[in-house]
């Protein structure tokens, strides 16, 4: 392997590790956001329906 | 009765060793609903419903209860002391927790125990429990009444209940020195241990109109050092009851912290909080980082800033964010392992996964929230606030993020959106199951919940340090339990296997 070539493949294999970690977090981005939205779509079925009257209704006598 | 030599004789303490750092959670639960909306009536239903379908109700033994003590010596004559209600629903369980009406709200304290996974493990029984006595309560109920409880800290109109944390210190440690040590810990660890919260709710917060806090607890902070835990509350909490002999111990009496729903979030605000106790019992104040000069102004400020840029000016002419805080606690925590290994605190594995964790959610609230939203509550809350808001489109002060804020700590798992967010578990659930009816091996904690499980019969109150049996003939018997080391699995599980009955253990106690 001449001098050039030695270089040149150290740099592809730097560039694809750079895409693989970039790929990585992209990937873990969207599966967040996934996650998210199903989550979203959960917090929708179990949310108290009248959100308004429940938070009101919400009050404590202090404690401690 | 004096105290028996055989068992609970003292363990002489050397002059500059951390000592066990035994520890404990008490948790008031917000509660609604009931047949009368009435919380107090409710609470003692829930606490009822639970005590009721053990074996035995064994009641509170309020004698030696002083939570006017002040460790400053004097009592403040503008304080309020803490009033001790006695005629409200109030038992002993079998895992040596109390399960009890406090004012207005259940609450379940602790077991002691004898390590931050223990404390945590025995937090997340007092959930579960709670749970039973909600589902117990409930099958009782019209549905019309049906109560609902919440593990939180405040109902967004102003009004607060606590999550207090509690921590043996030696009692040659000065006061002052507590608070000259712990004060930076206490306004910062909100960054990694804060619950979040959506708004505010007391004027000073409000005008800041913040969309989102850190903490549950931080803006009702009015004071650095007092006696008080309903008024002007205090980041330092002076009340003097160490439940165990007062020439030895303390217990530092923690009240500046929120209710977490995440399992490693109660692991290291409880595992953090033991070992800087360690450092200062074992290496004194100087090395812990400079007080900020406005403690109270700190701790609202951090709250208040999920940007966590926010510093404030130090005693020592530096300013320091609370990330700033933490960092520098936690490097004089890490160091602190290296040189002593901490055993004060936990075996090896055990302290290294407090550290561990601790520094991963610092890093994680500072540079990636989503490698954290497993573990860190106001984070994981905060995702889902902000997610929902920009799904819909909805103004910051819209009623349905301030339910969500309330549902994350629901108790019910129908309704618990803590349940639904991938927070991370630390506690096996047959482990919880365990604790839920058995007490920790490690304390004296062992002793009280055995004997309320063997001699339901025989005892008639029992409490933090001692337990007080009516044999039928003759005087009440109170067995005293000063340390709380002692009373353990290893001290005392052999006697407590020989003796069949109460009267055979007290006899096998006295000889």
């Amino acid at each position: 392997m001449s001098e050039q070539e030695r270089i040149q493949k150290q740099r592809s294999e730097r560039a694809s590790d750079t895409a693989e970690d970039v790929s990585v977090d992209a990937s873990k981005g969207d599966q967040l956001k996934a996650d998210l939205d199903d989550l979203l779509d959960e917090i929708d079925e179990v949310l108290e329906e009248n959100a308004e009257e429940f938070v009101r209704n919400y009050v404590q006598k202090g404690g401690e | 009765m004096g105290v028996r030599s055989s068992t609970w004789a003292r363990v002489s303490i050397s002059s500059s060793r951390a000592i066990s750092k035994v520890l404990g959670i008490e948790t008031e639960y917000g509660i609604a609903g009931g047949p009368d909306r009435d919380p107090i009536t409710s609470s003692s239903v829930i606490v009822n419903a639970y005590a009721q379908q053990g074996r035995t109700r064994i009641n509170w033994d309020f004698d030696g209860e002083t939570p006017d003590m002040d460790a400053r010596g004097r009592v403040d004559l503008t304080s309020f002391a803490p009033v001790v209600e006695t005629h409200l629903a109030n038992t002993v369980l079998t895992n040596g927790a109390r399960l009890y009406v406090d004012h207005a709200h259940p609450e379940y304290s602790s077991p002691e125990c004898r390590t931050p996974l223990e404390a945590t493990l025995y937090d997340v029984a007092g959930e579960e429990i709670m749970r039973r006595a909600l589902g117990i309560a409930n099958d009782a109920l019209d549905p019309h009444h049906a109560i609902t409880l919440y593990k939180n800290n405040s109902d967004g109109k102003g009004n607060s209940y606590g999550t207090h944390e509690n921590y043996l210190v030696r009692r040659d440690v000065e006061f002052g020195h507590l608070v000259r040590a712990m004060v930076p810990h206490f306004v910062s660890r909100q960054v990694v241990v804060g619950a979040g919260k959506v708004g505010a709710e007391t004027e000073s917060a409000l005008e800041h109109a913040p969309e989102f806090q850190l903490s549950q607890r931080a803006e009702f902070f009015e004071e650095v050092v007092g006696l008080e835990t309903t008024l002007k509350r205090p980041i330092i909490n002076t009340r003097d009851e160490p439940h165990a002999d007062a020439e030895r111990f303390r217990r530092l009496h923690v009240i500046i912290g929120d209710a977490n729903m995440s399992q490693v979030a109660t692991f290291v605000k409880v595992g953090s909080t033991s070992l800087l106790l360690a450092v200062l019992e074992e290496l004194g104040t100087d090395v812990f980082p400079a007080m900020p000069r406005a403690p109270v102004h700190a701790v609202r400020a951090f709250s208040l800033d999920v940007t966590l840029r926010e510093s404030v000016p130090c005693e020592d002419e530096r300013t320091r964010s609370a990330w700033d805080f933490q960092d520098e606690l936690w490097t004089l925590a890490a160091s602190y392992v290296e040189r002593t290994g901490a055993s004060a605190v936990g075996d090896e594995a055990e302290v290294a996964l407090v550290l561990t964790q601790w520094r991963e959610m610092l890093d994680g609230v500072r540079d990636d929230h989503d490698a954290v939203a497993d573990r860190v509550d106001w984070v994981a809350k905060w995702r889902v606030v902000k997610g929902y808001q920009a799904r819909y489109d909805l103004t910051s002060n819209d009623a349905r993020l301030r339910a969500i804020d309330l549902q994350y700590h629901d108790l019910r798992p129908s309704h618990s959106l803590a349940q639904r967010v991938g927070l991370r578990s630390l506690c096996d659930e047959s482990a919880v199951r365990e604790a839920v009816h058995n007490p920790p091996r490690s304390t004296r904690a062992y002793f009280r919940g055995q004997c309320v499980a063997r001699y339901p019969d025989e005892i008639v109150a029992a409490n933090w340090d001692s337990v007080v049996f009516d044999l039928g003939e003759g005087p009440l018997q109170r067995v005293p339990m000063l340390d709380p080391l002692r009373g353990t699995h290893a001290l005392t599980a052999e006697l407590l296997e020989t003796s069949a009955t109460a009267s055979e253990l007290l006899d096998a106690l006295d000889r």
